[in-house]
């Protein structure tokens, strides 16, 4: 795989006033995000490791809402 | 079916959540020293970033006919008309600093004519662009109704339209009615009634949302919008738009049904679909036909690769005949695949995504994933609680291709997972139902 840089550490922030729990981060990074039975999205990792730094900014991006950002 | 460059392999075996693993390392090829965009909305943006990321230092165009930098378009008919967002909240995050991606834009100045010979593009104000790559990512247009243009009487596609309507909703309406019960007919319908006007809406075929959802599920549709206060109209044409007297000979006054009734209303919606950007396209040599026709990896031509709501392209995963996809999702998925196309030069799987697209109206979240078939089955929670999942099976064979979801976004995304590994229909009951 292509290592674009020496990958930081991140941490994940969600604007719940945004997020609608479309779970399209869940289906991209489920290690990460959960949504849950009540409709609601669960981070279960802010600071997940590297080798979930790829699917991590898919779901950035990926979010209808824009709901989600990293923060170095 | 046209092809240029057969790709490599057949359909690819694994989830497309992997494809920027599996993608290959995008090489910034000298052949490429230009690559313009047509078209600056959500599928051209996204090229224009995935390009970025994956190395490509040289000189990027953007090209884009509204004077705004890309914004998002699904809040236009849902939180921007309702009033409790602002125009600044709509700036695609890329865009937020149009400077950062080291793009040239060229916005506000519509490109009139590509020429595929000389490699240019040219514009409306006479200058020509010239490429050595180029993404066709214009979009589409609101469909209108013939006849005379009268006050009062709005589409909802870009941010000037929906500016205008917003207006138009803040003078406080008498009543407003909304032609044809698509998404975005729904959605602004669900919008104006939040706001306390008074809605009608009207819709020729026999239920809601035809082109997507079968009819029962097109009429939990039309029963969510009664339940909030819509005066539905089902299974009836709309004959003619009807002006005032008078002084308002220029203001629409209502809306003539087919079966002779007159809705009366001083806000006009017509959202009866849209059309694809093609035609600054005419004549340029390439296919053109309901969109930019392409072959299974988006290439329209060599060196030319289209995106969004205006490519048309096999989607081999559910088989030979074109598709034309008017989704966000698709739109941020086809953008970034057309850019690895641009640069990878060949050894790329055909664009084969499950496509997935949300509507949101009232306080329900409406999902559909893949394609939805007439073989459909509810099998979780029922349409009377609306809150359910069905699901819709390939006609010929035992295999999941689509489901709804109603206030179901986790088995809407397992659903879509579902597809993907093209589960039987059996698989699909025992993990999406209960």
């Amino acid at each position: 795989m292509h290592e674009r840089t020496v990958e930081r550490p991140v941490k994940i922030v969600v604007d719940f006033d945004l997020c609608e729990s479309n779970a399209v981060c869940m289906g991209i990074a489920p290690e990460v995000f959960e949504v849950r039975d009540d409709d609601f999205l669960y981070i279960l990792d802010e600071n997940p490791g590297p080798e979930l730094h790829d699917r991590v900014r898919e779901a950035v991006e990926r979010c209808p809402k824009q709901a989600i950002t990293l923060e170095d | 079916m046209i092809v240029f460059a057969k790709p490599s392999s057949g359909v690819p075996s694994r989830p497309s959540r992997s494809k920027t693993e599996q993608a290959a390392p995008l090489t910034a090829t000298d052949s490429l020293a230009h690559i313009v965009i047509v078209g600056a909305s959500l599928a051209g943006m996204q090229a224009a970033q995935m390009l970025r990321r994956g190395g490509y230092d040289r000189s990027l165009t953007i090209i884009g006919d509204e004077p705004h930098y890309p914004y998002d378009r699904p809040p236009l008919s849902k939180q921007y008309l309702a009033g409790s967002w602002d125009e600044s909240k709509l700036r695609l995050r890329a865009a937020v600093d149009p400077d950062e991606l080291g793009i040239d834009w060229r916005i506000g100045v519509p490109a009139r004519a590509l020429e595929l010979s000389g490699s240019s593009v040219m514009m409306a104000d006479g200058t020509s662009i010239p490429y050595d790559g180029l993404i066709i990512a214009t979009g589409a247009s609101a469909r209108r109704l013939p006849g005379p243009d009268l006050e009062g009487v709005y589409v909802v596609r870009s941010l000037d339209d929906a500016r205008a309507l917003r207006d138009a909703f803040d003078a406080e309406p008498k009543r407003v009615a909304v032609i044809g019960a698509g998404f975005i007919g729904a959605e602004v319908a669900a919008t104006a009634r939040e706001r306390g006007l008074e809605v009608t809406m009207i819709e020729a075929a026999k239920s809601p949302l035809g082109r997507v959802l079968d009819t029962a599920a097109g009429l939990a549709i039309a029963d969510l919008h009664r339940s909030h206060g819509v005066d539905v109209r089902l299974g009836v044409g709309v004959h003619s738009l009807v002006s005032g007297e008078g002084a308002g000979a220029h203001t629409v006054a209502g809306v003539a049904l087919a079966d002779g009734t007159v809705v009366e209303a001083d806000v006009v919606v017509v959202g009866i679909g849209v059309t694809p950007n093609t035609g600054w396209l005419e004549g340029s040599g390439l296919t053109i036909d309901d969109g930019v026709v392409c072959d299974e990896t988006c290439l329209a031509a060599p060196g030319v690769v289209a995106a969004g709501d205006v490519a048309r392209w096999p989607n081999v995963r559910f088989g030979e005949q074109l598709t034309r996809v008017e989704q966000w999702d698709n739109a941020v998925d086809q953008g970034a695949y057309v850019a690895r196309r641009l640069l990878a030069e060949d050894e790329v799987a055909p664009f084969a995504p499950v496509p997935w697209f949300w509507s949101d109206q009232y306080d329900r979240k409406i999902q559909l994933a893949g394609m939805p078939t007439s073989s459909a089955e509810v099998v979780h929670g029922s349409m009377a609680e609306q809150r359910f999942v069905q699901i819709y099976g390939r006609p010929d064979r035992d295999e999941l291709v689509g489901a709804l979801a109603w206030n179901r976004p986790r088995q809407a995304v397992q659903a879509r997972q579902l597809i993907e590994q093209r589960a039987t229909m059996a698989e699909a009951r025992e993990t999406l139902g209960g």
